[in-house]
């Protein structure tokens, strides 16, 4: 079969002054028709590149050093513009990984459909329209004559998602580029729209190249699949063979950082102390839009949840956007004021204190964020950081300093951190950061909100480690906001899931993942991408993915 | 470090702020080097520029030195540009950060405090209050001040809006620091750019408007201004166009000068923001 798609020894040059000279070096692979190519790696490993030079997206200061991309004996890195823009959107198009900003907000779904037939043929505005509707009746919108009336504020991220995908696929090209196009969606909207590119691709017989950092997603679709490192194609092969036997070590780390979907066996815990983290019937709405001519809609984030954590004790929060599992967290260290109900920290009533009243207890209870690159404050050094918190609480300076440095002793940083800034930093090693400041004030708790889902996979390992290992040296009682089951399924010793505001399930780890109750925890647990692939593989394969630093 | 590197790349920015510096080291040493009084008749009026040589740039209409009036002037135009735009960062800054980090009720009552000055035209604002308080360098800079802080704190709002549901911030929060320790620490650095950016082309606009309330006769009558100097020669404009012409470009080139290192600056700061880059 003669390929579709031709990437031959394509090298992208950056600009002078970056962290390396090549965006993608020596690249080549081929798309065959008809098949769905992954493109994987992590953050950094230029697996966009290759798809914005073929889409001819590439920014000005990027410049193709060598190499050709060959589409129907074109070469679309030199091709002018407006050849390229003939191509794009007709025989080539793509879907980006934002929904929620890929649409133009002011448009009707009709319009933003019918304007790429408008663009690219001579149909008549029927003609138009009826196909409009048949392709949102394709990729599976309930309601397709009420939808094309809508304008995206009214979609769901997954809605929006398929409006994108109608789009791409209106002229029905010969390849889809799909860049991370279920990163923003939820695990359940995530299974459906790879169920659909899946199902689209076999009817038009489209190739698609499916660019994505989750593994999960890959063995869930991939026909073959290429494996990107700092710019190089380390691996390309089968999906089968490369994800059950890597050949090279950087896939075999990856592929061994992945967290299998069997829980650890873990005994359960008596313990002899009450709970240091008691919450009762916490209940938070918010109330959006209200005015004086119509009525606010009210969420309810929090209703009536009830939950205790022991220390030593690793707790989940699971659920999808939208849950609560935030919302709860929030209120728990009370950055949120919620609008019922008690917690008790350390047999402590603590949501009825002021704000002068909480000060001693804020320590006891710390936070670490889930964006590394927002939570530490860029105009101050890493010192400062991790210091100001104990200076705040009465600490002297120089003892908060020394701390600080000892701090990043324990969360595997060097002590010359302490004079540089953030913007120095990986996000793994910002997130080690934000592990120590919250650890300055030697607190009880720590609540983890997302802790690690802006990270690369091989470095939310070690910050998973990292907290592991904390937990059991500090006796830490840790309550772990993720929406990432697999993670969950690999550090909690108990789980919380939660729909809508309530907790719909509660228990062990290794019960919740083997014989959920409610419906909603196994629907979820059947979405998640991959569940087939390395659900049996035992605890020893995971340490190996440890030895990389982020 | 970077921000000054990145300035000093920027070529249009270097000439505003090699004008800039001219008039300000003219401002300051001029009256020293020049030794001239603004005031005194020294010569026959008239005097067209170039053609006396004591006068380089010739006598007004009653025989006063134009130069020495350039030199003087530039004193109290750049002063009172950087006074009273400090006095309106003094007020805009700490209104604008309690109602962007309170918000509720604290910001209801800021902003429509702040709306109140923004709905009343600036300028006829500024000359009402030089006319109750009369006319002096105190009472201009003063006005200016109060007729343009609320920009300030529009600005300085909408940044603490935005900053403080940074995770930093509430990262400080959970630390248990003062609400006045996270103003100052933890937001204000970080929203500073787009204020310092605003600075310099306000001090631009409240040379214009000093100029323009000196022109209408409402300037300090013990100083002279380049206002003052073209709205003394505006009855001769016909006669002797330069008489308004050289104070006229000293306040342009002055204005524009602020403009190309107020955009300079912009680009430095917010290398995001500005459209000249890709990335």
């Amino acid at each position: 079969m003669k390929p579709l798609l031709k990437v031959e020894k394509l090298s992208l040059r950056l600009p002078k002054g970056s962290d390396r000279e090549f965006a993608i070096r020596d690249i080549s692979y081929d798309l065959m028709p008809g098949e769905l190519l992954c493109v994987v790696g992590e953050s950094g490993s230029g697996k966009s590149m290759t798809a914005n030079a073929i889409m001819g997206l590439l920014p000005k200061v990027i410049e193709v050093d060598q190499g050709a991309v060959t589409f129907d004996s074109y070469d679309l890195t030199s091709l002018e513009e407006k050849r390229a823009r003939a191509l794009r959107g007709n025989r080539i198009s793509m879907i980006f990984q934002e929904p929620m900003t890929a649409l133009n907000p002011l448009m009707r779904v009709e319009d933003q459909i019918s304007e790429v037939f408008l663009i690219h043929t001579q149909m008549t505005s029927t003609e138009r329209h009826e196909r409009t509707l048949a392709l949102l009746e394709d990729v599976g919108l309930p309601d397709p004559q009420k939808m094309l009336r809508a304008y995206p504020h009214q979609l769901s991220g997954g809605q929006r998602q398929r409006v994108m995908i109608a789009m791409a696929l209106a002229l029905e090209p010969s390849i889809l580029i799909a860049d991370e196009p279920t990163t923003a969606l939820d695990v359940t909207t995530q299974a459906q729209i790879l169920k659909l590119i899946k199902a689209l691709q076999r009817k038009h017989n489209t190739a698609v190249m499916f660019i994505t950092h989750d593994f999960g997603v890959v063995a869930e679709i991939a026909d073959r699949v290429v494996v990107m490192e700092k710019g190089e194609l380390v691996e390309i092969g089968q999906c089968d063979e490369v994800l059950n036997h890597p050949k090279h070590p950087y896939t075999q780390k990856l592929i061994a950082a992945v967290p299998p979907l069997v829980s650890p066996h873990r005994e359960a815990k008596v313990y002899q102390e009450p709970p240091i983290l008691l919450v009762k019937d916490l209940c938070k709405t918010y109330s959006t839009g209200g005015s004086w001519f119509s009525k606010a809609r009210i969420v309810k984030a929090a209703d009536n949840v009830n939950f205790e954590l022991h220390r030593g004790e690793t707790l989940g929060l699971v659920g999808e956007s939208g849950s609560g599992k935030s919302t709860v967290s929030r209120c728990v260290v009370r950055l949120l004021e919620a609008d019922s109900g008690q917690i008790f920290l350390a047999g402590k009533e603590i949501q009825s204190l002021g704000s002068k009243a909480l000060t001693p207890f804020r320590k006891r209870i710390q936070m670490v964020f889930q964006d590394p690159y927002a939570s530490l404050n860029p105009r101050k050094t890493i010192g400062q950081i991790i210091a100001d918190g104990p200076i705040a609480q009465g600490v002297e300076p120089s003892v908060a300093y020394q701390k600080a440095a000892d701090l990043l002793d324990l969360v595997e940083l060097p002590k010359s951190a302490l004079s540089r800034y953030p913007h120095e930093f990986s996000g793994g090693q910002r997130q080690r950061v934000g592990i120590a400041r919250a650890l300055a004030h030697d607190p009880e708790v720590l609540v983890a909100d997302e802790a690690i889902s802006a990270l690369d996979v091989s470095v939310q390992a070690q910050i998973l480690e990292l907290i592991e290992n904390l937990k059991k040296r500090l006796n830490l009682a840790v309550l772990f906001v993720v929406h990432d089951l697999r993670v969950a399924a690999q550090v909690c010793d108990r789980v919380i899931v939660m729909e809508k505001g309530k907790i719909v399930e509660m228990g062990e780890t290794t019960q919740v993942f083997e014989s959920p109750n409610h419906e909603y925890t196994k629907s979820l647990i059947a979405s998640i991408p991959g569940a087939d692939w390395r659900s049996g593989v035992s605890d020893e394969n995971i340490s190996q993915g440890e030895g990389v630093r982020g | 470090m970077n921000v000054i590197k990145s300035l000093t790349h920027n070529k249009v920015a270097m000439v505003g702020f090699a004008i800039l510096s001219m008039f300000i080291l003219i401002a300051v040493f001029g009256p020293y080097l020049y030794d001239g009084n603004p005031w005194r008749m020294v010569q026959r009026p008239f005097i067209p520029p170039f053609q006396n040589n004591q006068y380089i740039l010739g006598t007004d209409t009653l025989g006063r030195d134009v130069l020495a009036g350039l030199i003087h002037g530039a004193r109290i135009s750049l002063l009172v540009g950087l006074v009273s735009t400090a006095i309106a960062l003094l007020i805009g800054i700490p209104l604008g950060a309690y109602a962007g980090y309170y918000g509720g009720w604290v910001d209801e009552v800021l902003m429509r405090f702040t709306e109140i000055f923004q709905t009343v035209p600036s300028f006829a604002l500024a000359i009402v209050l030089v006319a109750i308080f009369e006319p002096s360098v105190y009472s201009i800079t003063g006005a200016i001040a109060i007729v343009s802080w609320p920009p300030v704190a529009r600005l300085v709002r909408g940044e603490f809006l935005s900053l403080r549901s940074q995770e930093y911030v509430l990262a400080a929060k959970l630390n248990g620091q003062t609400n006045r320790n996270i103003i100052m620490r933890e937001i204000l650095p970080n929203s500073l750019s787009p204020i310092i950016v605003l600075a310099s082309l306000m001090v631009a606009s409240a040379i214009l408007l000093e100029s323009s309330l000196s022109f209408l006769g409402l300037g300090d009558p013990e100083i002279m201004s380049w206002g003052y100097m073209i709205g003394a020669a505006k009855t001769v404009l016909r006669q002797a166009w330069w008489l308004s012409f050289i104070p006229g470009a000293a306040i342009a080139v002055t204005v524009l000068s602020l403009n190309l290192l107020g955009e300079g600056l912009n680009e430095a700061l917010n290398p995001k923001l500005s459209g000249n880059r890709e990335n």
